[in-house]
């Protein structure tokens, strides 16, 4: 086995032993990065100096006997994610040129604790898109077939883990853009619940729905991760101050008595045969762990992707005003007075969806229209989040798939908005309710392509899902599988 | 729903975003198409229905009232397209 196919978890147990140090670890994923990254483009910017002075830094701490488990661990991230110095452009033309001053909450945590930073991964522009298609910076495929999409907005995130160009990822979610790339590119992906884990620092879509979340190769990987970055943060106001659970600890391996819910709103029609079989054999599978299972309704699931593109384009049209060539990012070089340089930068700087969205978001919250959309969706909003507490009364996990079918064909969606909006119909709710869900591999269909199951929990349930996700995995071994690469 | 290239002009105002005549027309097909599937909320009853703006019910969080250190001005600065001394220089506004 190779160092760069190796878990969080695993490569800990080598650098602890000194079978191997943080500087060999780092140039084996540099080589590998270099090797796969013209097939795949998972990157926007690689680190290669970052990435190896990182891991001098982390070999003294293992010499000193100071290792934690994420010391020398080589991880990526989105380029959402700002780093102090190193450029981040969320995807888009216009931040092209864009030196952060400061760096997230989250990555700052994940370098306190000695992580070594590999690069910035690609990414759909300004965390918009299901297929990660509107990134400026280039087309990334999906690892196990070059000539599907990886899935979005994370989708960098996820090719990576499956190209084994990192360990492990941090990502967004806004509407699914951890767990929909998660599930096909084989890989973990964990939504924390909405104010688990700290946005500072983190390029705002739509401030009431995105959360920060990991990428992982298995569930323990998963858990020390989000353990790394989850709790309050004083510069996020709406990070939570509860206390972080010992995640990797609630790994017990034991679900007897667990009640999973099956709403009936999920398994519908539609759905592709291959991700209703694999959902079945994983039911199958959780019924000899000893888990119960329960029919459940979410009754307004059918108006959920309707109130995210209401909600999350009148936030983005707010969010993304800030874009006016003035104090950083493109300004156009060729503009008269005021008004006309703010609307020329921002015209060349974004790419179509980013302003679609925009313009969506803008028509919603315009006058004459704000009651009809926004308010209207704001109301629904409540009747999906009431959905899911009424659910949760009665079971303690909800399993769905993760997404409809697997990877679609690189342009397949390109040219109908409508299409890929719907493609996010199963994970969109959860952001809407602003629970916690994982993604876990759970199956491969005819052809080859990795298939997704989704376990919503409980607001700060997390230890649950991760506890349910990490017994199904040790029980089979689909997160063993690799992208023929 | 019936979005017209004058709607899309007037969002598009209102946005700060210019677009070309290709991409007006593109936009008003694609926004009648979104609107019209969204338009699906109004089959639902939110009559006393109060609105969510967030998942998490939380009150507004205050720091301390003392100064902290800021990141100063040349680090604030250094992505500024344009620049004079310790401002931004933007084209001229009024007249």
């Amino acid at each position: 086995m190779e160092i760069f196919d190796l878990t969080i978890h695993e490569l800990h147990g080598k650098l602890k032993a000194k079978e191997v140090s943080a500087v060999e670890a780092t140039g084996a994923m540099l080589a590998r990065i270099e090797a796969v990254e013209p097939k795949v483009g998972s990157f926007i910017t690689v680190t290669p100096e970052q990435a190896l002075a990182d891991a001098e830094a982390a070999d003294r701490r293992i010499a000193a006997g100071e290792a934690d488990v994420l010391t020398g661990i080589p991880l990526a991230l989105k380029d959402i994610f700002l780093t102090e110095g190193i450029r981040t452009t969320c995807g888009s033309r216009m931040l092209h040129n864009f030196i952060p001053p400061y760096s997230a909450t989250s990555w700052e945590r994940l370098r306190e604790r000695g992580a070594v930073l590999l690069g910035k991964l690609n990414q759909d522009e300004f965390a918009m898109g299901s297929s990660n298609e509107s990134s400026a910076f280039g087309i990334c495929r999906n690892p196990w077939d070059l000539t599907r999409i990886p899935g979005g907005s994370s989708g960098g995130s996820a090719a990576a883990i499956a190209a084994r160009q990192a360990i492990a990822t941090l990502g967004t979610d806004t509407g699914g853009s951890i767990r929909q790339p998660a599930s096909h590119c084989g890989c973990v992906g964990l939504k924390p619940t909405y104010g688990r884990v700290s946005r500072y620092g983190v390029i705002a879509y739509a401030s009431s729905l995105d959360q920060v979340g990991p990428l992982t190769r298995d569930v323990t990987d998963c858990a020390i991760m989000l353990g790394a970055v989850a709790g309050h943060d004083p510069k996020d106001s709406t990070s939570v101050d509860t206390p972080v659970p010992d995640y990797v600890a609630a790994l017990s391996g034991d679900i007897k008595g667990l009640r999973i819910g099956l709403p009936g709103e999920y398994f519908i029609a539609g759905l592709d045969p291959d991700v209703q079989a694999a959902m079945d054999r994983a039911i199958e599978n959780y019924r000899r762990l000893g888990a119960e299972f329960v029919d459940i309704s979410l009754p307004h699931t059918d108006y959920a992707v309707a109130t995210y593109y209401l909600i999350a384009t009148a936030e983005a049209s707010s969010n993304l005003a800030r874009y006016d060539g003035v104090r950083f990012g493109h300004r156009s070089p060729q503009a008269g007075g005021l008004i006309e340089m703010m609307t020329r930068s921002r015209s060349e700087g974004f790419g179509a969806e980013v302003k679609r969205r925009i313009m969506l978001g803008t028509y919603a919250l315009s006058s004459g229209y704000y009651d009809a959309y926004y308010l209207k969706a704001q109301k629904v909003r409540t009747l999906i989040m009431q959905d899911f507490i009424q659910a949760f009364e009665g079971v303690d996990v909800i399993l769905t798939p993760v997404a409809p079918t697997p990877a679609f064909r690189i342009g397949e969606k390109v040219n109908d908005p409508l299409q890929m909006y719907l493609s996010d119909i199963f994970t969109i709710p959860v952001n809407l309710a602003g629970t916690c869900a994982i993604a876990v591999p759970a199956g491969l269909s005819a052809s080859g392509l990795p298939i997704g199951m989704q376990l919503i929990g409980k607001p700060f349930g997390e230890e649950t899902i991760l506890r349910a996700a990490h017994a199904f995995e040790q029980a089979t071994e689909w997160h063993t599988k690799r992208a023929p690469l | 729903m019936n979005i017209t290239v004058a709607d899309v002009e007037q969002v598009a105002r209102l946005a700060r975003l210019e677009l070309g005549p290709d991409e007006k027309g593109l936009f008003a097909g694609q926004m009648d198409a979104i609107l019209g599937y969204v338009n699906k909320l109004k089959e639902l009853d939110t009559d006393g229905i109060l609105p969510t703006s967030h998942a998490v019910p939380m009150e507004n969080a205050f720091r301390e009232d003392r100064a902290c250190p800021a990141i100063g001005v040349e680090k604030a600065l250094a992505n500024a397209p344009d620049r004079v001394n310790s401002f931004y220089r933007v084209p001229k506004v009024i007249e």
